[in-house]
C-alpha cells in the first residue's frame, strides 16, 4: 500500500508526535507514506467564500502532485484533512472554481479532483481494516478507557467529508477497539473546542473546552484522543483529562512506540 | 377534401390578454382546408357549443378544430358537442393555445406567433383524421383493495354496501394497519381501537368482502374493467381454517426474541405470533426467520402444544389470480428512518422515541402496559420534552420536503393525554409553526395551552445531549425571546416525519400508475379528481396519495369507494378507438413491439400476405384492439414503420411536424 | 442599486446562499455553540441580509465569535447555512483597507510557548485580507 502523504506545517514543529507516531505505525502495518515533495501550507481553513481561489492552491499543487504518482493522497492533521478534501471537492464539482484554478495552475492537464483524499483513520478502516488491525495489535491497550474526540473539521460538512455519520461517528471508537482499549461514547465528541478562536478569545475556547472534557470525564473516560494539533492544544489548556494523538497509542499498540523515543 | 371550421377561444383574459385571437381566427382562414373561423369569449360555455354546432350544421363542416385549453379540459365537451351536431366525435382536434402558450409567455406578438403555428398543426392533423368507432368491453363487477389500515377496510365497506364483491389485500397478518396501533385519536380522544376495532369485524364479517391478510399483489395485467391479479398468500404456517385462536402456540414458542413490529420494536414477540389480541383474523404466522424448527429442524413445540392440530410446517406460498373491474391503493405510510437525524441522539438514547413509539407506550397493550416510563430504567418522566418537524419540511436530502400534516395535532394530544393523567410532569413543546387547521382543530391545541400548560417554544432544537446521569440535555432556540435554551428532560419525543409505504413505488409499477417524487400516488387532477389516479380503474384511499389524518382518510376512502361503484356500476365500457394497427405488407416479423407492448395486446400469427401479387405466408403482428390502450409504444419501435396508431398516424404526426417548421 | 443593496447582493454571491429559502425554524442558532457571546444571532443574520441592513452586520461582533464549526451548516433543514453568510461578511470586513481584526503587533503577546502554528495560520485567514 502505497500513499502520497501530505504531512501539513503543524506536524512538522508542534505535532511533530503525531507526524512521528503515525510513521512508525504505518512502516509496521505495511502502509507507505511517501511525502508529497515541496508541499505548502494548506491555509489551516477552508475559505467560504465561493470567490476564493488563490487560497486554494496550495490544495490543488499536493492534489495534483498525488494524481502524477496514481496515488491516493494521505493526511494526518484534521484540519489540513479538511481543506484539502473540500478543495479536492470543489475542483471536482464546482466548475468556475475548477476553471480558475487551473487558469493559475497551469498543468499540462488540468486537475479536476482525481485524487482520492484518505485521512489515516479512513486508512486504517478501509484500506487496512479494523479487523486487520487489531491482528497487528502486540499490545493491546487493556483497560485503558479513552474518549475519541472528533471535533468539527473531520465531520463536517458531512456529505463533501463522508468521513462518519457526522452526528454519531463509531470510526475513532472502532480504532479505540481495535486496539484493544475500550472507547468511552459522550455527546460533545463533535463539538467544536473553539479552534481558531483560542487566539484572541482565550476564554471562550476554554468554556467549550470545559464542555467537552466534563462531559468525557462524567461518562467515565481516563483520557482523549485526538487527530488535530489545535484540538490537542485547546483541550489541554482545560487541564481536566490527558490528552494524545491517536497515533501515539496506534504505535503503543503495536509495540513500535520506542521506535520514536530512539 | 375536408371541411374544417376553426374556433378561438379567449377564455376570458387568459388567453385573450396575451393571444391576439382574433388575428388567429383571421390567419386559420388562410389554412387548407379550413371554410370556417370565429373566435368567441368563452367557447365551452352553452353559448359556444351553439356556435359550433350552428357552423358544423350550416357550413357542412367535416372536422373541427378547437384553440382553447389543455384537451384535458375541454376536449370530452367539444367532442360531445360535435357529436350532438353530427360530426364523428374524432373528427375534433385541441390546439392547447392556454397552458402551452399564454400562460406561459408575456409577450403578445410572441404569444400570438405561437398560437398561430398550434392552430395550424391542429388543422393539418384534422385534415388528415377519418371518423373513428369506440368499442365495447366488458367490467368485472369486484374490485381489489390494496392495503388493510383504516382507509382500504373503509373503502372496502361502502364499495361492499353498494352491492359489489370486495378483497382486500393487506401484507401484515392482520387488517387494522397504522391505526391499531395508536391509542387515542384526536381531537375527540376517543380509543382508536374502540372506534376501530368495530370496523375491522365489520369488514371480517361483510358477505361482500374478502380479506387476503400476509398478502401480496405480485402481477397485474388488463385494464379498467378487466384487470387480472395474482395474490400471493405467503405461507402463514398455519391452517386458518382448523386454527381456533387460543393462543396456546404463542405461549408456549421458546423463540421469543423477535422484535414486536406491532410495538415498533420496543419489546420481543415470539416467533409465532398474532401481531395484536383484536387481530383480524386472530390466526398466527410463523416468522420462517426466528421460528427454531424452520431453522434448525428441531423444535416443533407448536405443532405438540396446538390442540387443533393446525400447525403446517409444510405450507406453501398460494398464488390467487382473480379478475377485478377496480382497484383502488391504499398502502398508506411508516414514519421516516431517523439515521440522518442523530443530532436529536435518537440512536444514542433509549429515551428518545418517536411519537408513533410513544402511543405505544402509552397504550395498555403496548411494552410498558400503558404506564408513562422511560425505556431506558423504567423510571417516570418528569420532564418531557417534545419536538416538532422532525424530517419534515426539510430541502436538504436528509428529509421530507412536504409538511407531515398530523404532528402538530397528536403531539398536543400527546401533550394533553399526559398533563391531565400525571398532573406533575412538565411538558415543552419546540415547533416551528403550528399548523391545526380543521374543525375544531386549532381550539384542540388552545386547549393544551390553556387548560393543561403545556410549554410551546417557537425555535428548533439543535441537538439533544445525553448526560452522565441519564437525563437529556436538551439546546434549542425559543425565538420569541430570542435565548438558545438548555433544558433537562427526561424524555424526548419526536414528531418524526411520515412517508409512503416503501412497497407502493413496486406497486405503483405494476398498475402503471403515476407516483410524484415523494414517493405519494398522483392523483389524476389536484383538485377535480383526487382520489383517481391518471390510470383508469385505479383509485386512491388514504396516506399513500397525501399526507392526512384519520377523519380525511375516512373521507377520502369513501370518495374512492364513490367512483369504484360508478366503475363497476356500469356494463360496458366504451374504449378508446385509438389503438395500433400493424400493415401486414410492411411488418417483418422481428418481435419488437411485442416486447415493448406493456398491455400484452400484440401477438405473431402466421397470415397469408398478398405483396406485389407474390402470395406467401409470413409471420407478422396483430393487435388486440380490447387490449390495446393507444400507448403508441409500439409504433415507435417498429424498424419497417408497420405499427401505426389510428388517431394519431405517423402521416399525421409528419403533417403536424412540417406544420410547426413550415 | 443602493450601497446596501450591493453589499447584501455580495453576501449572497461570496456565500451561494439563498436566504430566502429560511423557513425561520432557528435550529441555527439552537446548535450555535457561540450563541451566547453573539449581538446579532445565526438565525438574524438571515433576515439582516435579506431585509439589507449589512451596516449592522458588518459592525456585528458576531463576525468574531462564530468558530466555523459549521453545526448550523450541517444542519440547516433549508439548505440556507447561516454560517456561510457570517462568513461572508466577514470576508467584506477584512477585504477592506485598514480592516483587520488582527494587527502583526498584538501577535507576540497572543502566544505561548505551546501554540501551534496551525492556529496562526488559521487566525490570519479568518481575520485578516
Amino acid at each position: 500500500m502505497k500513499y502520497s502523504y501530505y504531512p501539513g506545517c503543524t506536524l512538522r514543529t508542534k505535532a511533530k508526535d503525531l507526524d512521528d507516531y503515525a510513521r512508525v505505525s504505518a512502516k509496521a502495518l505495511g502502509v507507505e507514506l511517501i511525502e508529497v515533495e515541496d508541499w505548502q501550507c494548506c491555509g489551516g481553513v477552508y475559505p467560504l467564500g465561493s470567490d476564493e481561489i488563490a487560497t486554494k492552491l496550495s490544495s490543488v499543487r499536493a492534489l495534483n502532485a498525488a494524481k502524477e504518482k496514481d496515488q491516493a493522497l494521505v493526511t494526518m492533521c484534521s484540519a489540513c484533512h479538511h481543506v484539502i478534501k473540500r478543495v479536492n471537492d470543489d475542483m471536482k464539482n464546482v466548475e468556475d472554481i475548477r476553471t480558475k484554478a487551473n487558469n493559475y495552475m497551469g498543468l499540462d492537464e488540468p486537475y479536476q479532483g482525481e485524487t482520492e483524499v484518505l485521512h489515516f483513520l479512513e486508512v486504517l478502516r478501509d484500506k487496512v481494516g479494523f479487523d486487520e488491525l487489531k491482528k497487528r495489535v502486540t499490545n493491546p491497550l487493556t483497560g485503558k478507557k479513552i474518549g475519541a474526540y472528533y471535533g468539527c473539521l473531520l465531520l463536517r460538512p458531512g456529505k463533501v467529508l463522508g468521513f462518519d455519520d457526522p452526528e454519531n461517528p463509531t470510526i475513532i471508537e472502532d480504532f479505540i477497539r481495535a486496539i484493544g482499549a475500550e472507547p468511552v461514547v459522550y455527546p460533545y465528541r463533535n463539538e467544536c473546542c473553539g479552534g481558531y478562536i483560542s487566539l484572541k478569545e482565550k476564554e471562550m475556547a476554554e468554556n467549550m473546552c470545559d464542555k467537552i472534557m466534563n462531559s468525557a470525564e462524567g461518562f467515565g473516560a481516563d483520557m482523549l484522543i485526538t487527530a488535530c494539533p489545535l484540538c490537542m492544544y485547546n483541550l489541554n489548556k482545560s487541564g481536566k483529562l490527558p490528552v494524545v494523538y491517536f497515533t501515539e497509542l496506534l504505535a503503543e499498540a503495536l509495540g513500535v512506540k520506542e521506535e520514536v523515543q530512539a | 377534401m375536408q371541411r374544417i371550421g376553426v374556433f378561438v377561444c379567449h377564455c376570458g383574459s387568459n388567453i385573450a390578454a396575451t393571444v391576439d385571437v382574433s388575428k388567429v381566427a383571421e390567419l386559420a382562414l388562410m389554412e387548407p382546408g379550413v371554410v370556417h373561423a370565429e373566435d368567441y369569449q368563452y367557447m365551452c360555455s352553452e353559448a359556444g357549443q351553439a356556435k359550433i354546432a350552428a357552423a358544423i350544421q350550416e357550413k357542412n363542416l367535416t372536422g373541427i378544430v378547437v384553440c382553447s385549453c389543455s384537451p384535458r379540459m375541454h376536449e370530452a365537451t367539444f367532442r360531445k358537442a360535435a357529436e350532438r351536431a353530427g360530426l364523428n366525435p374524432y373528427m375534433v382536434e385541441i390546439a392547447n393555445i392556454r397552458e402551452h402558450c399564454s400562460w406561459i409567455h408575456k409577450d403578445i406578438e410572441e404569444a400570438t406567433k405561437k398560437a398561430v403555428i398550434l392552430m395550424r398543426a391542429a388543422v393539418a392533423k384534422v385534415n388528415l383524421n377519418t371518423p373513428l368507432q369506440a368499442g365495447e368491453s366488458r367490467v368485472t363487477k369486484r374490485a381489489l383493495v390494496i392495503g388493510g389500515g383504516i382507509a382500504g377496510i373503509q373503502t372496502a365497506l361502502d364499495i361492499a354496501d353498494a352491492g359489489y364483491e370486495v378483497d382486500i389485500v393487506e401484507k401484515t397478518p392482520s387488517i387494522g394497519g397504522r391505526m391499531s396501533q395508536l391509542d387515542k385519536t384526536f381531537p375527540t380522544l376517543d380509543c382508536s381501537a374502540c372506534i376501530l376495532t368495530p370496523k375491522m369485524v365489520e369488514a371480517a364479517a361483510h358477505e361482500k368482502i374478502n380479506i387476503y391478510t400476509y398478502s401480496e399483489v405480485d402481477k397485474v395485467s388488463g385494464f379498467v374493467g378487466d384487470f387480472t391479479v395474482d395474490i400471493r398468500k405467503k405461507a402463514r404456517s398455519v391452517d386458518m381454517d382448523k386454527c381456533t385462536g387460543c393462543g396456546v402456540c404463542q405461549e408456549k414458542c421458546p423463540s421469543k426474541k423477535s422484535l414486536n413490529e406491532f410495538n415498533r420494536g420496543l419489546n420481543n414477540r415470539s416467533a409465532i405470533y398474532t401481531p395484536f389480541a383484536q387481530a383480524i383474523p386472530n390466526v398466527p404466522v410463523i416468522d420462517r426467520d426466528a421460528c427454531i424448527k424452520f431453522k434448525t429442524g428441531k423444535c416443533g413445540i407448536c405443532s405438540k402444544v396446538c390442540q387443533a392440530g393446525a400447525i403446517d410446517y409444510e405450507q406453501k406460498d398460494e398464488i390467487i389470480t382473480e379478475k377485478y373491474g377496480a382497484i383502488v391503493v391504499a398502502t398508506g405510510f411508516d414514519t421516516i428512518k431517523l439515521d440522518k437525524y442523530d443530532e436529536y441522539a435518537y440512536n444514542q438514547s433509549k429515551d428518545v422515541i418517536t411519537s408513533l413509539e410513544l402511543e405505544r407506550v402509552m397504550n395498555a397493550a403496548g411494552p410498558t402496559h400503558g404506564h408513562l416510563e422511560r425505556l431506558s430504567d423504567g423510571k417516570a418522566p418528569k420532564e418531557i420534552v417534545f419536538i416538532q418537524c422532525v424530517g419534515s419540511r426539510c430541502s436538504d436530502d436528509r428529509g421530507k420536503p412536504y409538511c407531515s400534516k398530523i404532528c402538530c395535532m397528536y403531539t398536543a394530544k400527546h401533550a394533553m393525554l399526559i398533563r391531565d393523567k400525571y398532573p406533575d410532569v412538565n411538558v415543552t413543546v419546540f415547533y416551528i409553526d403550528v399548523r391545526t387547521p380543521g374543525k375544531n382543530f386549532d381550539e384542540f391545541y388552545r386547549r393544551a395551552v390553556e387548560q393543561y400548560g403545556v410549554n410551546y417554544i417557537k425555535g428548533q432544537v439543535g441537538k439533544v445531549i445525553p448526560q452522565p446521569n441519564g437525563k437529556l440535555l436538551v439546546q434549542g432556540a425559543d425565538l420569541l425571546d430570542n435565548k438558545q435554551i438548555l433544558k433537562e428532560a427526561d424524555m424526548v419525543v419526536l414528531a418524526t416525519a411520515i412517508e409512503p409505504n416503501p412497497d407502493v413505488r413496486k406497486i405503483a409499477t405494476m398498475l402503471t400508475a403515476s407516483i410524484d417524487t415523494n414517493n405519494f400516488l398522483t392523483e389524476a387532477h389536484a383538485k377535480l379528481r383526487p382520489v383517481e389516479s391518471p390510470t383508469a380503474g385505479i383509485f386512491l384511499s388514504g396516506v399513500c396519495q397525501g399526507p392526512k389524518d384519520i377523519p380525511e382518510t375516512v373521507a377520502q376512502a369513501g370518495a374512492a369507494a364513490v367512483k369504484a361503484i360508478g366503475l363497476l356500476a356500469k356494463d360496458k365500457l366504451l374504449t378508446n378507438p385509438c389503438t395500433a394497427q400493424a400493415d401486414v405488407l410492411l411488418c417483418n416479423g422481428c418481435s419488437t413491439c411485442e416486447n415493448v407492448c406493456p398491455y400484452g395486446a400484440i401477438t405473431y400469427e402466421d397470415k397469408e400476405v398478398n405483396d406485389h401479387g407474390i402470395r406467401e405466408t409470413r409471420r407478422v403482428a396483430v393487435v388486440n384492439n380490447a387490449l390495446c390502450q393507444g400507448c403508441g409504444a409500439c409504433t415507435v419501435a417498429c424498424p419497417s414503420g408497420a405499427m401505426d396508431l389510428q388517431g394519431f398516424s405517423n402521416r399525421q404526426i409528419i403533417a403536424e411536424v412540417d406544420a410547426i417548421c413550415r | 442599486m443602493s450601497s446596501e443593496k450591493k453589499q447584501a447582493e455580495k453576501i449572497k454571491e461570496i456565500s451561494g446562499v439563498n436566504p430566502l429559502k429560511c423557513m425561520k425554524c432557528g435550529k441555527c442558532s439552537a446548535s450555535c455553540p457561540s450563541y451566547n457571546e453573539m449581538d446579532i444571532k445565526p438565525h438574524q443574520f438571515v433576515s439582516y441580509v435579506v431585509n439589507e441592513d449589512i451596516e449592522s452586520l458588518v459592525n456585528s461582533k458576531s463576525l468574531w465569535k462564530c468558530l466555523s464549526c459549521f453545526a448550523c451548516v450541517e444542519r440547516c433543514p433549508r439548505d440556507v447555512k447561516p454560517g456561510k453568510l457570517i462568513d461572508a461578511a466577514r470576508q467584506i470586513v477584512v477585504r477592506e483597507k485598514g480592516k483587520d481584526y488582527l494587527k502583526a503587533d498584538e501577535i507576540p503577546e497572543l502566544l505561548d510557548p505551546e501554540l501551534p502554528q496551525q492556529l496562526l495560520v488559521s487566525a490570519f485567514r479568518r481575520y485578516r485580507r
